[in-house]
């Protein structure tokens, strides 16, 4: 009886199984790069309805984050200005300016400045400024340094393995209450005590943990209420 | 001497090659004098043949309800399972009552195949091959069920174990996560099993196809190249063994870990500790009762008698008669330990589910699983046709109706009487269970048509004359060697029609076991 196939179909299953392999990582290899918010979310940059500098006011003019995000310490929410903020300094300092031609026009009319929200965390993930700032977590570790920012841009995944991993182990990112709003904070800077910067983090994350009874929630409903 | 443990063989005193007297214990598993290429050429027509009317009508109506069963599924999608008739209290019903419903009855598949081999239960190879595509087909019904009830069908892959940026695993102290891997292990090593088992039977479908025509290409190219060589086979037998063993446990594990799904929880009629056994003999129960139900309308369709013979037929129905009094006596106990007990949440919910409000499924249930297989108890109604024929349809009934009961009356009525619910079936709960018979059916009648539905290679090596020694018979009165005067060949019953020139067909794919 004649062959069915031809001798080169030999080859076939190695084609096969090497294409399959290859695919397969490839899949995969595809979606670990850039389906992770790493890639999809980090850098997130929208335009803004008016040209406002971060670095100008937070880095350059040395402004407390909390002179405009006022209720970062109390609220769940850290909020967006209201006009009136703004033009607190506003009516003297640059009251000519070009650049805040939308500011003078929200201010006069009272409808608010459709600021472009860049930190988004869904619905179904409760999240708590307040519960965050008051036990020591600075603003730079989830937003970075935006005091060298011209226009904010997403700097942290805020995935929820992101989430997690300092749920999980919060050490390195409790720092002193007065040391919050310090954009170039590293762990253990001008801590007291003897070692190396990371031993005298470790040292103030665990007092600073018993006093003020930070225990993290990693089980489900901690976020997804 | 590999025959002498077959049930319903005759025996006949026979000599051996040194003239030596002894006891061989005949096997009638295959009937009609069959020989090798008699076996072939029945087995293999089916498939050769012009497809028979009968055929497409029954495919269209089975592919019909299929394909309304997926566009339902679509709709399921579009809308939440609220389409169901689920309510805040009654959150399981014909959705997982289907699910066990269709993998306890892959059971049988496996056990028949796998259990029974290793047994060396040699009739079973009249039924393994589409036992086994029924479990496989049991089990695609059985998982579309699960994985349409998520609701959120778009994140069904949170399921699976794998490492992704929410650093989040599935529940791994949850029998539903269990149920995951129970459920795809058991058909990916039914399928595997069922596919090693067809390689010999496509070989030959192979070499009997039209040279040059798609047909065989196909067919070679799932033969795998197979020769039937001696040491193919010895690869091939090793290899069966091997997967018969992988698949033993699978027959008490699934529906072990099924069971669990409701052992686990604190519903009072579900926090049982008889649920694993009970039910793996239930599954089992179903199982066989679904073989025979299918076995009987292929046997009348296509002529099987001589290979699933009244003798098949019987052990099935023992089978069947030992698992549902096995059920029944797992019914009892589950009222007797709510009375034991002393929990009365547990005895409101087996009196509720007796006499409560669906008093109705519960006596069917009783009717059809525990009283029905009874009458297997005689042999005349053991082995009359339409008496196994109608049985079979009420252990299926019955066995749906098993865990309609168990899923919904332990539900419909916990601990909070302000919550207590009826459920009522919407279109979708009758379309949906409809559908999956469908997509059942579509499949099985796939299967008949285009690969052999009987072992052919196994079924062979059952034949008397597969056995070493079994020509020496027709040797005897040449040489002189039998010392028992030659009356081994006459009271050899299937013997006398075999010739000589029949034993050339006895290599290739002939040397099954």
């Amino acid at each position: 009886m004649a062959q069915i196939f031809p001798r080169w179909t030999n080859t076939l299953p190695t084609i096969f199984a090497g294409g399959v392999s290859t695919l397969a990582l490839g899949v995969i290899g595809f979606f670990w790069y850039y389906g992770s918010p790493k890639f999809t979310d980090v850098g997130y940059r929208p335009d803004q309805p008016v040209q406002y500098s971060h670095k100008l006011h937070a880095g350059d003019m040395g402004m407390d984050c909390r002179y405009c995000h006022s209720q970062v310490e109390k609220s769940s929410v850290a909020n967006v200005p209201a006009t009136q903020t703004c033009m607190n300094c506003h009516k003297i300092v640059a009251a000519k300016s070009e650049k805040l031609l939308a500011v003078r026009e929200s201010y006069e009319t009272g409808k608010p400045i459709e600021w472009v929200r860049v930190h988004k965390v869904p619905d179904f993930a409760y999240f708590n400024h307040s519960a965050h700032v008051n036990v020591g977590v600075g603003c730079s570790s989830c937003h970075g340094n935006i005091a060298q920012m011209e226009v904010v841009a997403q700097a942290q995944p805020l995935s929820m393995g992101w989430c997690l991993d300092c749920h999980r182990n919060p050490d390195m990112a409790l720092r002193p209450k007065d040391k919050v709003t310090a954009m170039d904070w590293t762990p253990g800077q001008d801590l007291p005590g003897e070692g190396t910067p990371e031993q005298k983090q470790l040292r103030f994350a665990a007092a600073v943990k018993l006093e003020k009874h930070i225990n993290p929630p990693v089980n489900c409903s901690g976020c997804h209420r | 001497m590999k025959t002498s443990a077959t049930p319903g063989g005759t025996a006949a005193t026979l000599a051996d090659k040194n003239g030596n007297a002894r006891t061989w214990h005949e096997p009638e598993i295959i009937t009609g004098n069959q020989t090798f290429a008699s076996i072939t050429e029945k087995i293999a027509s089916i498939n050769e043949g012009k497809t028979p009317t009968g055929w497409y009508i029954a495919f269209g109506v089975a592919a019909f309800f299929a394909v309304a069963l997926f566009a339902q599924i679509g709709w399921l999608f579009w809308k939440g399972i609220g389409i169901w008739g689920l309510n805040q209290t009654i959150f399981w019903a014909w959705d997982i009552t289907n699910f066990v419903f269709w993998v306890g009855i892959g059971h049988a598949g496996t056990l028949i195949s796998a259990v029974l081999f290793l047994f060396r239960q040699k009739w079973r190879t009249s039924i393994n091959r589409f036992a086994e595509a029924m479990t496989i087909f049991a089990v695609i019904c059985a998982l579309l069920f699960p994985t349409i009830h998520v609701g959120r069908i778009w994140v069904i892959y949170w399921i699976l174990p794998f490492p992704n940026s929410m650093e989040m695993w599935p529940n791994f102290r949850s029998p539903l996560l269990w149920d995951v891997f129970a459920v795809t292990t058991y058909f990916t090593v039914s399928l595997m099993f069922w596919f090693v088992g067809l390689v010999p039977d496509l070989a030959t479908l192979r070499d009997r196809a039209v040279p040059g025509s798609l047909r065989q290409k196909v067919l070679a190219l799932f033969s795998l190249g197979w020769r039937g060589g001696n040491k193919q086979w010895k690869h091939y037998e090793k290899a069966y063994l091997l997967l018969a063993g992988i698949s033993t446990p699978l027959v008490l594990s699934v529906h072990t870990i099924v069971s669990m799904d409701f052992a686990t929880s604190i519903i009072p009629g579900w926090h049982t500790t008889i649920f694993p056994p009970y039910f793996v003999a239930g599954a089992i129960f179903s199982g066989f009762a679904m073989v025979m139900t299918l076995g009987l309308v292929a046997r009348k369709v296509y002529g099987l008698e001589n290979f699933l013979t009244m003798n098949h037929l019987e052990n099935m129905n023992k089978i069947i008669l030992v698992t549902g009094t096995m059920v029944g006596y797992a019914y009892g106990c589950e009222f007797f330990i709510a009375w034991y007990s002393g929990n009365e949440y547990e005895r409101f919910a087996f009196i509720n589910r007796a006499f409560g409000p669906y008093w109705w499924a519960y006596w069917s249930m009783i009717s059809c699983n525990v009283i029905s297989p009874q009458l297997f108890w005689s042999k005349r109604i053991r082995t009359s046709i339409p008496a196994m024929f109608v049985i079979s349809i009420f252990v299926n009934i019955g066995m749906w109706f098993e865990r309609f009961v168990i899923t919904v009356t332990s539900l419909s009525r916990d601990y909070l009487p302000s919550a207590w619910k009826y459920f009522s079936p919407s279109i979708f709960d009758i379309g949906m269970f409809i559908g999956s018979f469908g997509l059942f059916f579509t499949l099985f009648l796939l299967f008949i048509r285009h690969l052999p539905m009987i072992a052919i290679s196994e079924v062979k090596g059952v034949l008397p004359q597969a056995d070493p020694h079994w020509y020496h018979q027709d040797d005897h009165g040449a040489n002189g060697h039998s010392v028992n005067g030659g009356n081994g060949h006459g009271t050899h019953k299937n013997g006398n029609g075999q010739k000589e020139e029949e034993l050339a067909v006895k290599n290739g794919n002939g040397n099954g076991h």
